[in-house]
């Protein structure tokens, strides 16, 4: 299979599959079909690598982004989604949202 | 007003607190019943939401002659066609084809909402047409019918009026006040904000199952948050006791403002920032810096509070607008569906980004909203199922929820004057 990601991400590539992902709609599903371990797993590789990954980006007019530069921001895009999990909530599901749910159906693409 | 021996941050009114400030508004315990019976949701179908000015979008949603969106306004019994004229004017009429009352805009499912752009609209049924003004040009077979003149069967107007583009219609024969005598000096104060710069936008959309007040409640105070959403702060520094203080507290007519202030989050210490928010420079309240969005009118922040952070106006009877000193804004609408639910509508709107970094910016504060929406709208079906219980129909009400206080004030005030 051919590399999603930039050759300077390669090392994020096993995460790419997963978690390049167009919409806020695939990206919070995908988390809440999440373990924690799988969480966990792809935030440690990718947080350390977000401030070099924006970096990478912003060489690209944000509305030409390359196949590849684009699956690097849905990456990060997916990053900021996984951290609230990691970061505040210690599970995939927002803590007391019950059963409530928040549907986003307009964004800017990428 | 109470035994409590911490000092107040931010300077009150004359009486000691806001609440008697406006002396109308009692100290008392308030009733909920208006959130669980079903004998008031029917009053307040005509008495609210076929008076009030609602607003049902903004401008940017009609780019251009021909653009239309529906809207379905199920208290009120009423779906909506708002379209752009060739003229350029904006224009709400009832979605009912004039001939044998199909509805005229729709696509897959009547109950669903549309959007699209058109030249003009013709009816699925009998292929009856009408022009971008409303006006009825076209019967399949005029001649077949009897004294029909198109000129009285043109699309049922509604009143629609634009304030600093956002659109609002009245559902009233004829609206006891206009758009802006609605709107009252308060917001007028917002006259000129770069709404129209702000285009950026994230749109959410959630069924809960609560009363449409209730929702609007849950967002008019800021007393619950170290309760309800303790993870605004982080583990390592929170501190169970803390409360919160607003800056400020304003009622004008039926609409209702308050103020943040005090510290930005990010000229705090870092532990008092996730480390998502320090890699990305945006987080629970937004991006750290200011686009350049040009000057704001002094009215977005009308206590004058310094260092100011957010005002949140409740525009009665459904709509939230919550402006940020750092320069975007929220909006939120809740339109009741049942005594006991509502639909719930969002929208964040930025300047648009520049950068990728902008962008991600706006993608952080847009999922951090989510993340604690959810925790509002989750708790909400527990008030709502509680409060039907009915074992309870009184509730002491703090001077930091004032605004609870005057919105239920103001909702039966409305049901009263309709009444009579």
């Amino acid at each position: 299979m051919s590399a999603l990601l930039p050759p300077e991400f390669e090392d994020l590539e096993p995460f790419a599959a997963t978690w390049c992902l167009a919409t806020e709609a695939e990206r919070w599903e995908r988390r809440m079909a999440s373990s924690m371990n799988e969480l966990h797993a792809f935030y440690d590789a990718a947080f350390p690598r977000i401030e070099a990954a924006i970096e990478h980006c912003d060489r690209h007019a944000l509305d030409a982004l390359p196949a590849d530069v684009e699956h690097l921001l849905q990456l990060v895009h997916s990053l900021v989604l996984v951290a609230m999990a990691v970061e505040i909530f210690a599970q995939p599901k927002t803590v007391d949202s019950a059963d409530a749910e928040l549907h986003r159906v307009k964004e800017p693409l990428p | 007003m109470s035994t409590t021996t911490t000092p107040h941050r931010w300077p009150r009114p004359a009486e000691g607190t806001w609440t008697e400030h406006y002396p109308e508004l009692g100290t008392g315990p308030v009733s909920f019943e208006d959130c669980v019976s079903p004998e008031f949701y029917e009053l307040e179908r005509d008495a609210i939401f076929k008076r009030a000015w609602l607003n049902v979008g903004r401008v940017e949603e009609l780019p251009r002659a021909g653009s239309y969106f529906t809207k379905e306004i199920e208290v009120a019994g009423a779906s909506l066609l708002v379209v752009r004229g060739a003229d350029g004017a904006i224009r709400a009429f009832h979605n009912v084809c004039r001939h044998r009352g199909n509805k005229l805009a729709w696509s897959e499912d009547p109950r669903e909402e549309t959007a699209g752009a058109c030249r003009q609209f013709t009816c699925k049924y009998h292929g009856w047409r009408y022009d971008l003004e409303g006006a009825l040009t076209f019967v399949q077979q005029e001649g077949e019918f009897f004294d029909l003149d198109k000129a009285d069967r043109g699309l049922a107007p509604v009143h629609c009026d634009v304030w600093n583009g956002f659109i609002f219609v009245n559902l009233d024969r004829e609206p006891r006040q206009s758009l802006r005598e609605f709107l009252g000096p308060m917001l007028g104060g917002l006259d000129g904000y770069p709404f129209d710069r702000l285009t950026e936008r994230y749109d959410f959309v959630a069924d809960n199952n609560s009363n449409w007040k209730l929702f609007a409640d849950a967002f008019q105070e800021y007393y619950h948050v170290p309760s309800l959403h303790p993870q605004q702060v982080p583990i390592a520094v929170r501190n169970p006791e803390a409360g919160f203080e607003c800056a400020h507290f304003q009622c004008d007519g039926p609409h209702r403002v308050v103020s943040t202030g005090g510290a930005r989050r990010w000229t705090l210490p870092p532990e008092f920032m996730y480390p998502i928010e320090r890699a990305t420079r945006s987080g629970l309240v937004g991006p750290w810096e200011a686009p350049d969005i040009g000057p704001v009118p002094a009215g977005v922040n009308p206590g004058g509070v310094e260092p100011w952070g957010i005002s949140n106006f409740q525009i009665f009877p459904n709509v939230e607008l919550l402006i940020y000193s750092t320069g975007w804004y929220l909006l939120y609408r809740y339109w009741p569906t049942s005594p006991g639910s509502h639909r719930f509508e969002a929208t964040l709107g930025f300047h648009p980004a520049r950068t990728v970094r902008e962008r991600v910016e706006h993608e952080v504060a847009a999922v951090v909203f989510k993340e604690f929406a959810l925790q509002d709208a989750g708790m909400l079906g527990g008030t709502q199922a509680a409060l039907e219980t009915r074992v309870l129909d009184e509730f002491p009400l703090n001077d930091q929820e004032i605004l609870v206080r005057h919105f239920h004030k103001v909702v039966g005030d409305w049901v009263a004057e309709a009444g009579r």
